[in-house]
């Protein structure tokens, strides 16, 4: 019962979100010229000739709130405007650079989970000890790094020192080119995926070069994260009641700290991993403008330097929405987990 | 200090009686500092940028006095140049001299640190006071907006609004703001709910202590640790985002003394000529060793006060 009733209200508790980050949108949107925002409104840039047409038949010179409903019904009819930066429509862009981005996510994240949880814990066991300060160090230094400098210093070693080792970009010329030949059957259009799926490992393995330094640059911050969290509640966890008594029946040390504190130590990363989430949708726009892929970060950066409107009122729209879905996911993962949340 | 206690013979006995305590925690304070290599660190970095920022007019002196943080050009070649007599850390694309932006950069990482950081924590402390103090509808109202503007990635917001704003610095710092405050308020509300309950607020009341009296008086005291705790590392987290902002150029016109600019500068420059590939390297690390010192001191120096100043913590 308790459980039933507090996913409803979790999931309730949605909908002013929704309505305040489209109060939000909107009020950026407002903020430009009637001109500059005929174009959230257009789908196609031939209808950008007659652009007093467009003010006049979207009601651009109506009062706000006539506006804001106006605008409302254009975005739940999927109508978000035409991106100049991509040359397509913000919804179509929005999927076809979304793979790229997929790419990068699926191999970063077990990567900054699976890492982070390792040295927090080794760092916990090890408290004091040498290891355990080289650890932490680490981690404050890499919350530190600033992501673009770092990709940059990756790029100039790998890229520049070792002779075209890691380049940036997502595929070498050969693989493109493979890749946008007819033999080549695009199941997802992620490439790694897509290589593995046909059976073609020279492009698979392209791809994963050239994926190897934006992963390092996406993960080196968010894995000090959770390093950082991981260490602390693995200390918490250790010094329980239930470790000693673990200890005392006679488990030997690798079991204590394997079955009896990690598992309950891991829970908190449960809890961030909605704002792990965050970091990575920032660190995607960071990293993949540094390594010029062709995702949706790449795209957003290069909208907001070029003024076009409907593609970053897209990238705020599109980031609010994947962001509080995680975080339902991530709460009600939660109340699964630690059961004293959703009776609390 | 208790007020009524001044006799008319023995203030100055009185005054060192009742600030004791506060010296023993004090003393008790820096000893801990004094303890923990790492912030010591921390506290030495900050000092030293300090310093730097204070001392720019001397160690680089400004070649438009009107406007000391255009950063002076060295001719119009494109290629930058090595480090040489006249410019310590070389120059970079467009002949702007490293070392001048990095001087004087100290003072714009300064300046958006403690305007962003500052305004947000009164932001943040005036409605998160005013929301965990009353509760009710007011309480709802702002606790629905924190909720909707932290379900925004901080950075595409900022982005968002430094495009709709116009490509400026004062326009990011503004955009930090408007990113900044909800967090802030949401935990000093969570701070005061918990002390609201407590005996010696309801013991005010009693006496009949205004809200205002016992807002600032009992309730804020017992609750800022948290917050200037949060406050150090974000003046940290703000100046990054403020120079990724100004890495991607959103921010701070061509030539403004700005860290995150300068590495911009650098990205043409990322692998030198043939035989010699990394030729460039002071383009790109000399300004990006400041932003990450800069960052490291003030994380350092979070981690410090939350070990010294909490104290839940502090006698472990």
């Amino acid at each position: 019962m308790e459980v039933r009733a507090y996913i409803i209200r979790r999931v309730l508790l949605i909908i002013p979100v929704l309505v305040g980050v489209s109060l939000i949108v909107f009020a950026i949107l407002a903020l430009f010229s009637p001109e500059q925002r005929a174009a959230a409104f257009i789908t196609d840039i031939r209808q950008l000739r007659d652009i007093r047409g467009v003010i006049r038949s979207h009601g651009l010179d109506a009062p706000v709130y006539v506006q804001y409903f106006n605008w409302l019904k254009e975005v739940f009819h999927g109508n978000l405007g035409w991106s100049k930066t991509a040359q397509r429509p913000v919804l179509t862009a929005f999927f076809y650079f979304l793979p790229n981005t997929v790419e990068l996510a699926l191999f970063s994240a077990p990567l900054v989970i699976l890492v982070g949880i390792w040295l927090g814990t080794i760092s916990a066991v090890h408290q004091g000890k040498l290891i355990d300060h080289l650890t932490r160090t680490g981690a404050i230094v890499g919350w530190s790094l600033p992501t673009f400098w770092f990709g940059l210093l990756l790029l100039m070693i790998f890229y520049g020192y070792f002779r075209g080792l890691l380049p940036p970009e997502a595929l070498g010329t050969q693989a493109g080119l493979l890749v946008r030949s007819e033999a080549f059957t695009r199941y997802t259009h992620i490439n790694t995926l897509d290589a593995l799926l046909n059976g073609n490992f020279f492009i698979f393995f392209d791809a994963l070069r050239h994926l190897i330094l934006p992963v390092i640059t996406l993960t080196v911050v968010q894995c000090a994260m959770v390093m950082r969290i991981m260490r602390s509640s693995m200390l918490e966890a250790l010094a329980k009641g239930y470790i000693a008594t673990a200890r005392a029946k006679g488990a030997d040390e690798k079991t204590v700290v394997r079955k009896h504190a990690r598992r309950n130590a891991m829970i908190p990363v449960i809890t961030v991993s909605g704002y792990l989430f965050a970091l990575l949708i920032q660190g995607v726009v960071i990293t993949e403008t540094i390594f010029n892929r062709k995702g949706l970060g790449w795209w957003w950066a290069r909208a907001a330097v070029n003024l076009d409107v409907p593609a970053v009122l897209g990238s705020v729209i599109f980031s609010a929405l994947i962001f509080v879905i995680t975080n339902l996911i991530v709460d009600l993962l939660y109340a699964y987990v630690d059961p004293r949340v959703r009776l609390g | 200090m208790n007020f009524f206690s001044l006799s008319s013979k023995g203030k100055w006995e009185d005054l060192k009686k009742a600030t004791r305590p506060r010296l023993k925690e004090l003393k008790f304070s820096f000893n801990r500092i004094r303890k923990s290599p790492l912030s010591l660190v921390g506290f030495s970095l900050i000092i030293l940028f300090a310093l730097i920022a204070l001392m720019a007019p001397y160690l680089a002196p400004p070649k438009y006095p009107h406007n000391p943080y255009q950063i002076p050009r060295y001719g119009y070649s494109a290629t930058p140049k090595p480090p040489s007599q006249t410019n310590f850390f070389g120059t970079t694309e467009g002949q702007y001299d490293i070392y001048y932006g990095v001087v004087w950069g100290t003072r714009t990482a300064f300046r958006i640190g403690f305007m962003v950081v500052g305004t947000i924590l009164l932001i943040g402390i005036i409605l998160g006071s005013i929301s965990g103090y009353y509760g009710g509808v007011v309480d709802e109202i702002i606790m629905r907006v924190v909720d909707t503007f932290m379900s925004l990635p901080t950075l595409i917001l900022a982005m968002a609004l430094v495009t709709a704003l116009g490509h400026s610095l004062d326009n990011v710092m503004k955009a930090l703001i408007i990113v900044g405050w909800p967090a802030y308020a949401r935990l000093i509300r969570g701070d005061i709910l918990s002390v609201r309950e407590e005996q010696y607020v309801e013991a005010a009341r009693a006496v009949g202590c205004s809200d205002f009296f016992i807002i600032t008086k009992h309730v804020l005291p017992n609750a800022i640790y948290p917050l200037l705790i949060m406050a150090s590392l974000d003046i940290g987290a703000m100046v990054l985002t403020a120079a990724a902002l100004s890495f991607l150029g959103l921010g701070a016109p061509v030539g403004y003394a700005d860290w995150g600019q300068m590495i911009s500068f650098a990205r043409n420059w990322i692998v030198g000529p043939p035989g010699n590939p990394l030729a460039y390297w002071y383009t790109v690390a000399i300004p990006g060793l400041f932003i990450l010192l800069f960052v490291l001191g003030w994380n350092l120096l979070g981690d410090a006060f939350r070990d010294i100043l909490d104290p839940k913590l502090r006698r472990r």
